[in-house]
């Protein structure tokens, strides 16, 4: 279960709370009516489903209700930020990137004790 | 004409076990409030309460209780005949929505030490008092039913749901009573 | 050499161990009754009762005996009961404490545990090679399901599983904390005990009824002065005392995921002789920790040598255990054959506890000279640089052969147990389940935690730390604490990977890699052979390591030997995956308390009561239990659902339909949303009117619909279909939130605020009237809506029909709706009335060609295809669906569109579902031309009726088609949707 961090409870909370949306930053068409069927195409089935980074939309609907935004590992599953509806696309770092790439270290797990087999004779 | 008779969806229910009791709560007028920034002002006045405006916060004031559920949401809870549409009725030129819902939703009161436990069966809230103070509230899940918690005291919390869902919230705790 | 008294076992040792003897328990295997001590395991007390046979092995049926002390036992796996329904299959015998009246059984044997007939198949074991049923249930392929698949069923499978329902209770907990400890070894312990102190919040688990881990089988180790056992039990003692600590024995962590959560599964009543009949036997914990501290040990190796698998031959850390912690010695002549420094130490406390030891023989041509010194001053004879090369007995280990490494003939000894050590292999499995890295250590020949993906720390012997001064050091460091002080002679160093001398490619023998699929170092060479280049598809070809083992005691020996075959090295040839559970989890365990009526919400009206003491049948909708026709005494569903129907139309009926979505839409921009939201064209509906409205999605196809009535200017009652309503304001809010967030407007659900009674017929006025205040009923049009009172309570009161007769639907607050429903009942029934349910509501429908989304639709279905085109307003610059509507294919003609179908029979009531066709005549495969959607006997029109999606289907109006079905071919006739009233008279009563 992922913990998923709710940019307008500002807090991170379990996945239970929450139901994914599909792929973020997709806009309607303003004037969608008289569009071409190829902007209907890439707008409505055209979907990017990246294996790295994805920007993706979740629901806090058993919380706050709200919908946001999310850019997130698709196979780490480490999310790098969240962000509100509406707010643009974000520029990740390089080192963002990195934090959530598989095999990332996220944290300095393992440096304090770093004894593997020293007393091996 | 004779009113109907109301009938509480939990009535008659009741538990009490050593550490832990659970009480279905009285009916109660509820509202669902739906407000921007620019509406806040004049409903805190009508209400004669300021609404929270952190999550997860609550306010109390002159028997009406104020839950943030949203950035734009709250629900109000006040005794029976409070009349809470009938004050914010009053208000015009401002947009806002408030919904009657006092017979959607039904609570449950579940009170004593092991009142955190029952709840961790279901609800996978960090419920520490740190995590979820007194006065804190929310929307979460217990089981697999939506529900609103509310920490009233240190080991005292409502558990507001649905009217249909409250057969397998009350269920839920009981069992779950019993296992903690 | 004292033994203690019989009743304590003949192989338990007066003055060792740390049970008392005071304390005794009764249990039974295989019927016989057996004598045990409080504390006691299975496995230790059936070896202190000499019972060394305790089970048979999967393939070959081989006798076995009890290996190891612990959850890595591959070999004395049992039946543990309680009564009939308490059966547990597949239990380790190591890990399962004896209690007053445990009833024990071994498994896979026919007719008994010495004398099996399936034992056969150890003789004829040259034909079960690895890859056996993939090669040889192959032809005829009729064979497999009446011959080969029968056969191999019934073979397959260890243990039986019990036919009752499971009696016991399980519950689950929710946890968080800062840290986590998964072991209460020295290392764990260290660490918990440093965080504890310094205020954090703790979970300490740990997998054994005792704490200490390695620090029970031994008595050498002394920390802070104090022996390593009574340290463990002070440092439990003060960590139970603190609030902030949790600490959980019999508690296995066996799964670990994404960001620090840890699934523990908890046994709190298995080890009970009587457990109170409320509590649970199992606890599911999902913890959530701020940093995980992995204190997991290691787990001693086999050496893979000819005949290792006979019973008596064991793991030298077990056997020291059950000495020094059970007071039991596993035999009373035993050998020791080690590569590890570690099995020294078993043979030096037996020796010392009086058994005779035949002597030691280390595959290792050097070893420490202060083990051998201590060997001299013990008279233990040593054999290093030997190997032992082979063993004799049946049903028991009767000697061992002996061989030097450097060649030269081999020597017998009789023994009635070995013991022995290949090493230790640490316990990466959470570790790599955490997604962290390993790294292989070559010159220890082990695997170890490398690179950390999530914020854990492992901290001794699964670290791969050899000693206890260390574990402890990593453990407090892991807190951020000085250690304590610690002294112990023992080592885990020194260890043989991969089939030991004796046991190489050229040796026909048996010596088993994995004890409980039956795996030989053979298997595994040949699955090589055979072109299995990957360790996953050596291990799916041979199964080794599969099922419970789940790599503990099989992948090491199994990588090295496939690696030593490929001529390849061994992180080359890789690791197989590590996944949960480490060990096995009850269903019920993760199930826990989402059984029976827990199992999902049920969802009641507030009518609910009223309809069941009027005998209603339900049916499930969604979670929403619905009155589905209220049978008379006599009466079947048919005749029921007729009689529902005909008075209806006849008189009135009324129906609860209290679980319809009801969205309520409000704000200065209410309008302007709707017009978005729906097909239709909302600014000319008046306040108090209603409309039928359509919702799409972006596709252009219908998604709900319902009856929306306008409350205020700036306030819309919405209703949706009762399975839709989540979904719809789900879809609502996407849309408001998203791409609409200028709007002004707020949606909120009110589908449990208000009961619904809808009162339908042509005296429904007459019934409901006297029970209305404020709202004149007769000045009510069709398609209106007011709010006033119903029996002294609010009340919306539409005027709405899904039946086409004169309809109301009262709306009130729920609380209020079963006393409400009494009064309309109490007014309608001395006129006629009946209470009707969803069968005759939807056969009324159908009868008007009413639609169902869902049922006559199916997610490709448009406004037009439903004869629905009316309801998409023409002039609108924008709704959620525009664009998809005048794609090409959907705009264009001959699409598939609902009609109505008569039978020429008009008995014969269609299948919905059923295909139809245009000529029946033609070759198979028919080309279908559409489908049934709804079909029913119409009592009121007195024939059947079914709608139906059928291409082109309004031009064919008239047109006789044809519904093929097994037993004969339909003939259908094409009509309209509407069967009864086409003129709409009825609605006014």
């Amino acid at each position: 279960m992922l913990l998923i961090h709710c940019p307008y409870c500002e807090e991170a909370r379990p996945e239970l709370e929450f139901r994914h949306a599909g792929e973020a930053h997709i806009a309607r068409p303003a004037g969608i009516a008289e569009i071409s069927d190829e902007a209907f195409e890439a707008y409505f089935f055209i979907r990017d489903n990246t294996k790295g980074i994805v920007f993706e939309r979740w629901r806090h609907i058993h919380g706050c209700g709200r919908f946001f935004n999310a850019a997130r590992h698709s196979v780490s599953d480490r999310f790098v930020v969240t962000y509100r509806a509406g707010e643009p696309k974000p520029e990740l770092s390089g080192e963002q990137v990195a934090a959530a790439a598989p095999g990332g270290k996220a944290t300095p797990a393992n440096a304090a004790a770093g004894v593997n087999g020293k007393a091996a004779r | 004409m004779a009113e109907a008779a109301r009938i509480h969806p939990l009535a008659g229910r009741r538990l009490a076990l050593p550490g832990l009791s659970l009480e279905p709560c009285p009916p109660a007028e509820r509202l669902s409030l739906r407000a921007g920034e620019d509406a806040l002002a004049a409903i805190d006045e009508a209400l004669g309460l300021a609404l929270p405006r952190r999550p997860m916060a609550s306010a109390t004031a002159g028997g009406l209780a104020a839950l943030w559920l949203g950035p734009d949401e709250w629900l109000i809870v006040a005794d029976e005949g409070a009349g809470l549409a009938g004050r914010l009725a009053a208000l015009t030129g401002i947009a806002f929505s408030a919904v009657d819902l006092s017979h959607r939703n039904t609570a449950i009161s579940i009170d004593g030490d092991k009142a955190v436990l029952a709840l961790a069966a279901g609800c996978p809230r960090d419920l520490s008092p740190a995590a979820f103070p007194v006065g804190a509230c929310s929307r979460t899940v217990l089981g697999k039913a939506e529900i609103v918690l509310a920490r009233e005291a240190p080991a005292r919390f409502r558990v507001e749901c649905w009217r249909s869902f409250a057969d397998y919230v009350w269920n839920y705790l009981v069992d779950a009573a019993k296992s903690a | 050499m004292t033994v203690a008294a019989p009743h304590a076992g003949a192989n338990r040792i007066a003055g060792k161990g740390r049970l008392s003897p005071a304390r005794t328990v009764s249990f039974t295997f295989d019927r016989r009754p057996y004598t045990a001590l409080a504390g006691d395991t299975l496995a230790s007390a059936l070896l202190a009762n000499g019972v060394n046979l305790v089970g048979r092995s999967f393939k070959y049926h081989r006798p076995r005996g009890v290996l190891s002390a612990g959850a890595d036992e591959p070999n004395a796996l049992v039946g543990v009961a309680r009564d009939a329904a308490r059966f547990q299959p597949n239990v380790r015998a190591t890990a399962q404490e004896v209690f007053d009246g445990l009833i024990a059984t071994s498994q896979n044997r026919w007719p008994s545990l010495a004398f099996d007939i399936g034992a056969g198949n150890d003789f004829v074991g040259r034909f079960f090679p690895a890859g056996f049923y993939y090669k040889t249930f192959m032809w005829p392929a009729a064979a497999w399901k009446r011959l080969y698949e029968p056969v191999i069923r019934a073979a397959a499978g260890l243990g039986m599983a019990p036919k009752e329902p499971d009696p016991d209770r399980y519950a689950n907990r929710f946890a968080h904390c800062d840290l986590l400890v998964v072991g209460a070894g020295p290392a764990g312990l260290a660490a918990a005990l440093g965080a504890a102190r310094a205020g954090r919040r703790v979970i300490l688990a740990d997998e054994n009824a005792v704490p200490g881990g390695s620090l029970l089988a031994t008595n050498e180790a002394l920390i802070d002065g104090v022996p390593g056992f009574d340290w463990a039990a002070a440092v439990v003692a003060e960590l139970s005392s603190k609030d902030n600590v949790t600490v959980l024995p019999r508690t296995t962590a066996f799964g670990y995921y994404a960001q620090n959560m840890v699934a523990l599964a908890e046994r709190l009543t298995d080890h009970l002789a009587r457990p109170a009949p409320d509590a649970p036997r199992e606890r599911l914990w999902q913890v959530r920790a701020g940093k995980v501290v992995l204190a997991t040990g290691a787990i001693e190796r086999q050496i893979v040598f000819a005949d290792n698998d006979r019973p008596g031959i064991m793991l030298a850390s077990a056997a020291r255990l059950y000495l020094n912690h059970y007071g039991v010695t596993p035999g009373r002549k035993i050998g020791v054959y080690a590569a590890c420094d570690s099995a020294w130490a078993a043979a030096f406390d037996l020796k010392a506890a009086g058994v005779e030891i035949a002597a030691i023989v280390d595959c290792r041509a050097e070893v420490p000279t202060d083990l051998v010194a201590r060997a001299n001053d013990l008279a233990i004879g040593v054999l290093a640089g030997h190997a032992v090369t082979g063993t004799s007995g049946r049903l028991r280990v009767r000697s061992m052969r002996v061989a030097p490494l450097a060649g030269g003939g081999s020597r017998e000894f009789e023994i009635d147990c070995l013991l022995m050590s290949g090493g230790w292999t640490p316990s990466v499995h959470l570790f790599s389940q955490s997604r962290g890295g390993l790294a292989y250590d070559a010159a220890n020949g082990r695997f170890l935690p490398g690179t950390a993906a999530q914020d854990c720390i492992c901290v001794g012997a699964c670290n791969g730390t050899l000693t206890l001064e260390d574990a402890l050091a990593e453990g407090a460091a892991a807190a951020g604490v000085t250690p304590p002080d610690a002294e112990e002679t023992a080592s885990m160093a020194g260890h043989l990977l991969g089939a030991a001398s004796g046991a190489g490619p050229r040796d026909f023998v048996k010596a088993f890699v994995d004890f409980q699929n039956d795996v030989t170092a053979k298997d595994i060479r040949q699955a090589v052979r055979e072109g299995m280049r990957s360790i996953e598809h050596v291990k799916r070809y041979t199964t080794n390591g599969m099922a419970t083992d789940q790599g503990k005691t099989a992948n090491m020996h199994g990588l090295a030997i496939a690696a030593e075959t490929l001529g390849k090295d061994i992180p080359e040839v890789g690791l197989t995956t590590f996944r949960p559970p480490y060990t096995p989890v009850t269903f019920g365990a993760i199930v826990n308390h989402a059984r029976g009526e827990l199992f999902d919400v049920t969802r009641r009206t507030p009518i609910h009561g009223w309809a069941e003491q009027n005998g209603a049948v339900f049916e499930d909708v969604g979670n929403w239990k619905r009155t589905w026709y209220f049978p008379r005494p006599g009466e079947d569903m048919a005749a029921a659902v007729n009689r529902e129907c005909r008075t209806t139309r006849q008189v009135a009926g009324i129906f609860d339909a209290s679980t319809l979505g009801k969205i309520e839409v409000v704000g200065p921009d209410a309008v302007g949303f709707m017009n978005l939201l729906y097909t239709n064209a909302w600014d000319r509906l008046d306040v108090g009117r209603c409309r039928y409205g359509i919702m799409l999605r972006e596709d252009g196809y219908i998604y709900d619909d319902g009856v929306v009535g306008r409350l205020a200017e700036d306030r819309f009652h919405v209703t949706t279909t009762t399975g839709g309503a989540p979904r719809v304001l789900h879809h609502m809010e996407d849309y408001l939130q998203t791409e609409f967030p200028h709007l002004k407007v707020w949606l909120t659900s009110v589908s449990e605020q208000w009961a619904v009674v809808a009162v339908q017929g042509p005296r429904a006025r007459d019934i409901v009237a006297p029970l209305i205040e404020d709202v004149d009923l007769a000045a009510m049009p069709h398609m209106s809506i007011r709010q006033g009172r119903c029996c002294g309570v609010p009340a919306r009161i539409m005027r709405v029909s899904f039946t086409g007769e004169l309809g109301f639907e009262i709306n009130v607050p729920a609380d209020f709706g079963r006393a409400v429903w009494e009064a309309v009942w109490e007014r309608g029934e001395p006129l006629g009335m009946v209470p009707y349910g969803t069968e005759a509501m939807h056969v009324m429908r159908a009868e008007k060609g009413f639609i169902i989304v869902g049922q006559d639709t199916d997610g490709t279905v448009t406004p037009d295809d439903a004869g629905l085109g009316w309801a998409v307003g023409r002039s609108k610059p924008d709704f959620v669906g525009i664009r998809g509507l005048r794609r090409p294919d959907l705009a264009a003609g001959g699409r598939r569109q609902l009609v109505g179908l008569r039978t020429r029979d008009p008995r014969t009531v269609l299948e919905e579902g059923a295909q139809i066709v245009a000529d029946p005549h033609q070759p198979v495969p028919m080309k279908m031309i559409g489908f049934v959607t709804s079909s029913y006997w119409s009592d009121n029109c007195g024939h059947s009726i079914a709608l139906a999606l059928i291409d082109d289907g309004r031009a064919r109006l008239g047109q006789t088609l044809y519904v093929p079905m097994a037993s004969e071919t339909i003939a259908v006739e094409v009509t309209a949707t509407v069967f009864l009233d086409p003129e709409g008279k009825r609605l006014d009563g």
